[in-house]
């Protein structure tokens, strides 16, 4: 243990914990959506996710920008963001959409047992990882720096940067907007009715698979700016990124407890946070182990996590 | 359509079958034994597939040996048929099986190796029933606080814990010595008839043999368990564990007594596959087993032993043997390459048809079949 | 209705199956002779990953020996060569049943490979059993050399040869005094973080990360505040290209020193052009003299205009032993086990001179170990590091 590594270094391991944890959150609201409309861990979300990495980096390429590019000003930067940004969602929730008609919705006709969703989700990840592995040639990919990092004020001792500010930024605004439109909005109130029960949703005159498309949709929308995000500041790509990343999403939803948007950016920033903390306190090698104990320890106290499963429930 | 009739043919050969004379039956059977004993020869299987115009259709794998390929399937048969108790017969979602079988392996790699840091040298077979012991018994440790929680919450804690095994593991330092792993495990013992040791390092077969037999042996405990007051239990909990326990079963035993019986099976088979191996290292415990090892229950048919040996054997033995189809279609196509991504479309499509599985648990099969009813007349009225 | 559909697909079931089996016939078996001379349609087998996570490395090497087998075919068409590939996806547990069938195919009468340690500690028993000569162009653990096995070649130096050689450069040359080591986990990155550490003494700090990882807020926020001047990497080159370009975009101005696993263009595509530069790699090999010309250009022509990546080099080197050894008359694999253990040649690609001892390591007078620059989006020579 290296208590001096770990208090020395408390604050920046903070911003940079919430930093990566706000881009959990972002991956983990897909899991947590799904899972709050269909009772289903979708597990093919991760490969949503790296669908989105890749549509960003193709987005940039075609707009000449490669990893040895300088930065550019920032007209052709906002361009090059926002076009990413729209790829990027618009890639993933294409995928999202794709795996839940090709995947899900035959089985839901068919009122397939819960594991056989599962089993699906599997052959899905698999043959979309695959399909991005063999088609990539199984390369790791870097990204054009577009917003070299700077450091815009300190705390504590703290560098935050720039990038630092508009990742917590965007998922802060993503959070909201979502949140305001499952709580507010007509579609909202469909997918909380759906959540909530299904069968009375349907005679109340809900078309549950609209809602269902719908929230494959959002969490598409979603993974795709964690992806766009994560382009911008972590600069990499390949074709199995998705499984860890993924995996850590998941965890994060379940910390928070699945189901519950707010869970869901709660459980994010706490796994975020306790990894770097880790590495800092033990080292390294820790880092994601202590991410799984955590999650196992928090879960024999509070078995529906964080925040409870809620996203049919009044509160979220 | 199609489906509908494969089902009513399964169920017929599964009715004519019951109705065959108990002796034709075990005819049945014990031929199928044999041939399983007979299988790695190459005087046998080479006989296995048949020309297509100038091509030869073999069933047997042509790019990795075959005895080889053969042990590695009953390995993951069983698995399947291990996790089969955990996840078909109680209901209870693992993600993190491989995590036993990670525990059963480093154990005996632990006692017998010369170069463990344990330095005990145990011999091989001594070491066994301890790696059944200690996976049993970090079956229950495991279950004891976590088989209170349900569903999804208990698979994210399975799989965390498969996680943590490999991330140990994997630490260079530490009592597993990460990927430099632990090397000169020893072999079973034996000695042939040619004054050679039994086990060597140049063939699969006895170790295959090894193995059919163990997971003969297994069968025939976990279906007499399974037909005992104690798989009824489980077929209880499974359906509907609020009424199970209202009825007085006491579900939470139960269901420990099923994650333990599970973990001790995958400890025996971390065990023999280290025997086999000689050398295990973190590398060897990935995630991605876990989730194809229940791939292979599912597929197979989650609550049939039968299913689970036939899940296994597909999962595994498909992609290897997809390796070396490239040459049957005649085009230079890199089968390996594309091995994976054919066994996910495979599962997806195996689960839209036939969702209860290739052998289905006749239960299991019944109400999937009723919740099909359920859904057809009325397509858009949602199904939970 | 049904049922009598269900009759008869079960009866057409069993006819079909009767009927296969009465027409079963075996495949013939093209391996056992025929030819018109014994020593043509032999084959080589690359033995390392092609699919999977490691594959990036293994395509490479795979690249080396195809190029190689490839030129070779041009020159003797009439008895050509054939590569046989062994796909172990770096996995140790699919390794066996790999091996088994190469040394069960009697035309295999060589292996470049294993790739990887692991799946030389299994695989190489194997090999070993069936006398069948191998040469490994990556498998850099030491303990591979002590375990007796005849048919073991190593082509390049192992850990101990390149880990002080890397320590050394850091202490002589760049004079560094505040050195923060970082290694993978793996065998081979753990490996050569501790010959480092053993030249150096005592580092600034140490710090370990998980292969596969992608974010390194946490080492890069512990190297920032220790202030180390030169940090090295123990790894292979996407977590280094990573690791580095997180490092220089938190303000860290250092030097970083890698291994060869770090050696490849991916790492520049990773890292960026920018942060790549003034990166040290070591690595066991002479640099590109007028020799080796001919091999990047011939393998960007091979290979849609790829870059050679790590040991692709070394792979097409040691292919050229087993070629010319087949060349010789050597068909049968003790023959040629023998002419590998006498051989003593300079490969064309390296530049190294391949004489191997007697427990099948490179011989450790030829093994020399350079240090590259990144410059430019190159990795150009900068000096022969001495020994000791």
């Amino acid at each position: 243990m290296n208590f001096d590594e770990l208090f020395g270094n408390f604050p920046t391991l903070t911003i940079t914990g919430l930093e990566q944890g706000a881009i959990y959150a972002l991956v983990a609201l897909g899991y947590t959506l799904v899972y709050g409309v269909l009772r289903l861990i979708n597990f093919a979300h991760s490969e949503v996710f790296m669908v989105g990495t890749f549509a960003t980096l193709w987005t940039w390429q075609f707009l000449g920008y490669d990893q040895n590019s300088a930065a550019p000003a920032f007209g052709p930067l906002l361009v090059a963001i926002i076009a990413g940004l729209l790829v990027a969602a618009a890639a993933s929730a294409l995928t999202a959409v794709t795996v839940e008609l090709v995947a899900y919705r035959p089985l839901r006709r068919r009122n397939a047992p819960p594991l056989a969703f599962l089993i699906t989700a599997i052959g899905a990840s698999f043959v979309l990882a695959e399909s991005f592995g063999i088609g990539t040639e199984r390369a790791p990919f870097g990204m054009p720096t577009l917003i070299p990092q700077e450091t815009l004020f300190t705390v504590f001792g703290a560098g935050v940067t720039n990038l630092q500010m508009l990742i917590l930024g965007i998922t802060l605004v993503m959070m909201v907007g979502l949140d305001q439109f499952v709580n507010r909005s007509r579609l909202g109130r469909g997918i909380r009715a759906v959540a909530q029960d299904a069968d009375t949703a349907a005679l109340m005159g809900v078309n549950k698979n609209r809602v269902i498309l719908l929230v494959f949709v959002l969490g598409g929308i979603m993974a795709g700016v964690g992806a766009l995000l994560w382009d911008v500041r972590y600069g990499f790509t390949k074709f199995n990124i998705g499984f860890l990343l993924g995996l850590k999403a998941f965890a994060a939803a379940v910390l928070g407890g699945i189901g519950n948007l707010r869970g869901a950016l709660l459980g994010g920033l706490l796994l975020g946070l306790a990894e770097n903390y880790a590495a800092g306190l033990f080292g390294g090698e820790w880092k994601d182990f202590t991410g799984f104990v955590l999650l196992i320890v928090l879960l024999m106290f509070r078995p529906t996590g964080l925040l409870g499963e809620s996203l049919g429930r009044a509160r979220a | 359509m199609t489906a509908t009739v494969n089902d009513k043919r399964s169920a017929g050969i599964r009715t004519r079958w019951a109705a065959m004379p108990k002796q034709v039956r075990w005819v049945a059977v014990a031929a199928l034994i044999v041939f399983l004993y007979v299988l790695p020869n190459k005087w046998f299987y080479e006989y296995l597939g048949f020309p297509i115009g100038s091509k030869y259709f073999a069933l047997y794998t042509t790019s990795s040996d075959f005895a080889g390929v053969l042990f590695d399937t009953s390995v993951f048969v069983l698995l399947a048929v291990g996790l089969n108790v955990v996840v078909g017969f109680a209901g209870l979602l693992d993600l993190g099986y491989f995590g036993f079988y990670a525990l059963g392996a480093y154990t005996v790699a632990l006692l017998t190796s010369p170069e463990s840091r344990f330095g005990t040298n145990w011999p091989w077979l001594a070491a066994v029933p301890l790696a059944v012991m200690v996976a049993m018994i970090s079956g229950v440790i495991l279950g004891g606080p976590t088989l209170r929680l349900r569903g999804d919450y208990l698979a994210i804690v399975t799989l965390g814990f498969a996680e943590m095994i490999r991330l140990y593991a994997a630490r260079q330092d530490g009592l597993l010595q990460g990927q430099r792993g632990i090397p000169a495990i020893p072999h079973p013992p034996g000695t042939g008839s040619d004054g050679k040791p039994l086990f060597g390092v140049a063939d699969s077969k006895p170790y295959y043999w090894l193995m059919l037999t163990l997971i003969l042996v297994v069968l025939v405990l976990i279906r007499n368990l399974a037909n005992s007051r104690v798989g009824r239990a489980w077929v209880a909990i499974r359906e509907d564990e609020d009424a199970a326990e209202i009825m007085g079963v006491p579900t939470f035993k139960y269901k420990l007594w099923a994650f333990a019986i599970g973990a001790a099976v995958a400890g025996l088979t971390g065990a023999i596959f280290a025997g086999k191996q000689t050398f295990i290292n973190s590398d060897q415990f990935v995630l991605e087993s876990s989730i194809l090892v229940l791939a292979a229950v599912i597929l197979g048919g989650a609550g049939n032993i039968k299913g689970a040996i036939v899940g296994g054997a597909i999962t595994w033995y498909l992609p290897e043997w997809l390796r070396g189809a490239g040459d049957l279609v005649g085009v230079e196509f890199n089968a390996s390459e594309y091995r994976i991504l054919i066994f996910g479309l495979v599962v997806i499509v195996m689960m839209i048809f036939r969702p209860q599985g290739i052998v289905p648990n006749r239960r299991r099969a019944a109400e999937i079949e009723d919740r099909r009813k359920e859904a057809v007349p009325q397509e858009t009225v949602p199904n939970e | 209705m049904r049922q009598k559909l269900a009759r008869v697909l079960g009866g057409v079931a069993i006819s079909a199956l009767v009927i296969s089996g009465a027409a079963a016939c075996k495949a013939d078996s093209g391996n056992e002779g025929g030819g018109s001379s014994a020593a043509c349609d032999l084959k080589i087998g690359f033995f390392g990953p092609l699919t999977g996570d490691a594959a990036g490395l293994g395509i490479h090497m795979r690249n080396g020996t195809k190029l190689a087998i490839d030129q070779y075919n041009k020159d003797n068409a009439d008895c050509k060569v054939n590569l046989q590939e062994y796909d172990s996806q770096g996995d140790p547990a699919k390794a066996p049943a790999l091996a088994q069938q190469a040394v069960g195919d009697n035309k295999v009468v060589g292996i470049i490979g294993p790739a990887f340690s692991g799946e030389s500690e299994v695989a190489d028993p194997i090999f070993d059993e069936a006398g069948l000569p191998i040469i490994t162009p990556s498998a850099t653990r030491p303990s591979l050399s002590t375990k007796g096995w005849k048919i073991f070649h190593r082509g390049v130096g192992n850990d101990t040869s390149q880990g002080p050689a890397a320590g050394r450069y850091i202490k002589n040359v760049l004079k560094a005094d505040k050195v923060y080591v970082v290694d993978d986990q793996s065998a081979y990155g753990a490996g050569l973080v501790d010959e480092v550490k053993k030249v150096l003494g005592t580092v600034a700090g140490e710090d370990k990360i998980q292969v596969k990882q992608t974010n390194f807020s946490a080492v890069v926020t512990k190297i920032v505040s220790s202030g180390a001047t030169t940090l090295f990497f123990g790894g292979y080159y996407t977590e280094a290209g990573l690791l580095l370009k997180q490092l220089k975009g938190a303000g860290w101005k250092g030097t970083m020193v890698a291994g060869d696993g770090v050696n490849d263009a991916n790492f520049i595509k990773v890292a960026g052009q920018q942060v790549a530069e003034g990166t040290i790699l070591t690595c066991p090999c002479a640099p590109a003299t007028a020799a080796k010309g001919s091999f990047v250009s011939d393998y960007k022509a091979a290979f849609d205009n790829a870059e050679p990546g790590t040991y692709a080099d070394v792979s097409y080197d040691i292919t050229k032993i087993f070629l010319e050894g087949i060349k010789d008359g050597k068909s049968t694999r003790s023959d040629l086990l023998n002419f590998v253990n006498g051989y003593n040649k300079a490969g064309g690609a390296t530049g190294v001179t391949y004489k191997f001892e007697s427990n099948g390591e490179l011989d450790p007078a030829q093994v020399i170990v350079w240090a590259f620059k990144v410059n430019a989006g190159k990795v150009v020579p900068d000096i022969e590091i001495p020994k000791a």
